[in-house]
């Protein structure tokens, strides 16, 4: 059990490797109530989403949901988060652990002027996501919710373990097909729930996944991690988010800064690294070009435990990230030769 | 957890077994326990001079680094080539795999390392599962 932003996690339960291929294979299951949860509702609810997120949530029907950021009036990250539309006039937005009391005060502070109800939930929901190509069928027998009818990155309410009105998303953090499902937070209740996920996904081999799986998971997918791919020191176009920004929304916080940024060069572009030679590349370590000059650092790194090689994503100055350059890593006091490759590392097999 | 009765342990949770005047060193069932996945290892060359106390390799998991301590000091003269392309033996086999044999310089320093028991006490009291 780590520490994790106040949080007593598990790193594992059995092993990174076995839980990372169970949920590229069957089904892994997660406890993920770290994360936060604000709900915006009211008359404004969607003005103050937009002023305050970078993707443009007047796109989202009722039961949909996007991926999108809160961003700083430099256009730098105050977090990213997933953006559901609950209702007419109900938006949640689900928020990383780290920076719950941060988001919240943001959020509050920015929708003042807006005619809309900003609650913080996150202590009110017990989150637990059931992911891999087997999710389906785990929650299926769970829950009376009509799940095909749920596509990626939409949501629904149904019965679930006997608890009537639960939200259930389609969606996660893993690069595979799955759901998050809220259900209320007291100990009894989510106890239960956890349990009687695991033992209806018995039978498609699911497991318990801890932190580790999660990070393994997310790198490989090219999912960005807050405090590494972004932060508030990095801008949009530089992590590459910019299909997640919606430039022709007339305004939100940070759109100018944004605007103005474009007109610039970029000093550092996000890469996604191979190793070469023997060596892993860890989070922080440097980044070198062939000659040993150091010219960026890297944001994640590990073992991929499905793709079997070591990858890392990577600041590095646009001119030296074309596919297929070769740089350095710095491990261990050591250069390893690495190479830039396309990214996400990983994708999800196309269904049949 | 029964560690062998023909080894002697470090703090460092590395093992060595004497054999006349060379040793072969490996990490213990605990150290790979605390580790988790062992994706890799990184040892030296046959003829390198290691000294006791000091770092010689680092062996790694996805979640963590580690340095490997020296039990002893001495030249290593085989390396167990299986562990660059199998390195998660050590995890099914700790006490069986080993990573580098040595010709020991001074075999009197193996007089101070931990006894099967030290070790095991040692262990239960860092907290060990």
């Amino acid at each position: 059990m780590v520490d994790f932003n106040g949080w007593d996690m598990p790193v594992e339960y059995s092993g990174i490797i076995a839980e990372h291929m169970a949920v590229r294979t069957g089904v892994g299951v997660f406890d993920v109530s770290h994360m936060g949860d604000i709900r915006l509702a009211g008359p404004d609810a969607l003005a103050a989403v937009q002023h305050i997120s970078m993707n443009d949530a007047s796109r989202l029907a009722i039961g949909q949901a996007q991926y999108s950021a809160l961003l700083y009036p430099q256009g730098t990250f105050v977090d990213d988060v997933i953006v559901h539309r609950l209702g007419e006039e109900e938006y949640l937005l689900v928020i990383n652990a780290g920076t719950r009391e941060k988001d919240f005060n943001w959020v509050r502070e920015n929708s003042r002027q807006f005619n809309c109800r900003v609650e913080n939930l996150s202590d009110d929901f017990t989150q637990i996501a059931i992911q891999g190509p087997k999710g389906v069928e785990v929650l299926l027998k769970l829950t009376d919710a009509a799940l095909s009818a749920v596509k990626f990155y939409w949501v629904t309410r149904g019965t679930v373990c006997g608890l009537k009105n639960t939200l259930i998303a389609r969606t996660g953090y893993t690069g595979e097909d799955g759901f998050e499902i809220y259900v209320p937070s007291d100990e009894p209740t989510s106890a239960r729930v956890w349990n009687e996920v695991l033992e209806a996904g018995r039978e498609f081999g699911a497991i318990p996944c801890g932190l580790g799986a999660r990070n393994t998971l997310r790198l490989e997918a090219k999912l960005p991690l807050y405090g590494h791919e972004i932060s508030d020191t990095i801008n949009v176009w530089e992590a590459g988010l910019d299909r997640f920004c919606k430039m022709e929304k007339p305004e939100f916080i940070g759109r100018e800064a944004l605007a103005r940024a474009k007109a610039y060069p970029m000093v550092r572009t996000l890469i996604g690294l191979e190793m070469i030679d023997r060596g892993i590349a860890r989070d922080s370590y440097k980044v070198l070009d062939l000659a040993g000059k150091e010219i960026g650092y890297v944001t994640s790194g590990s073992y991929a435990p499905f793709l079997k090689k070591n990858v890392a994503l990577a600041y590095v100055p646009p001119e030296l990230s074309l596919v297929g350059s070769e740089l350095q890593v710095e491990c261990r006091g050591a250069g390893v030769k690495a190479k830039v490759v396309p990214t996400p590392f990983y994708k999800k097999p196309k269904k049949r | 957890m029964s560690y062998p009765a023909d080894f002697k342990y470090t703090k460092e949770h590395e093992w060595i077994k004497p054999d006349g005047a060379t040793a072969a060193i490996g990490i213990t069932s605990y150290a790979q326990e605390s580790l988790g996945d062992i994706v890799f290892v990184d040892l030296p060359k046959p003829g390198t001079e290691i000294t006791a106390g000091k770092t010689f390799g680092s062996v790694e998991s996805v979640k963590a680094v580690s340095d490997l301590y020296a039990p002893a000091s001495g030249t290593v003269t085989e390396v167990n080539g299986e562990l660059a392309t199998a390195p998660e033996k050590i995890n099914k086999d700790a006490h069986g795999s080993w990573m580098v044999k040595i010709k020991l310089k001074n075999p009197d320093e193996l007089k101070s390392l931990l006894s099967p028991a030290d070790y095991e006490k040692f262990v239960s009291e860092e907290g060990g599962h």
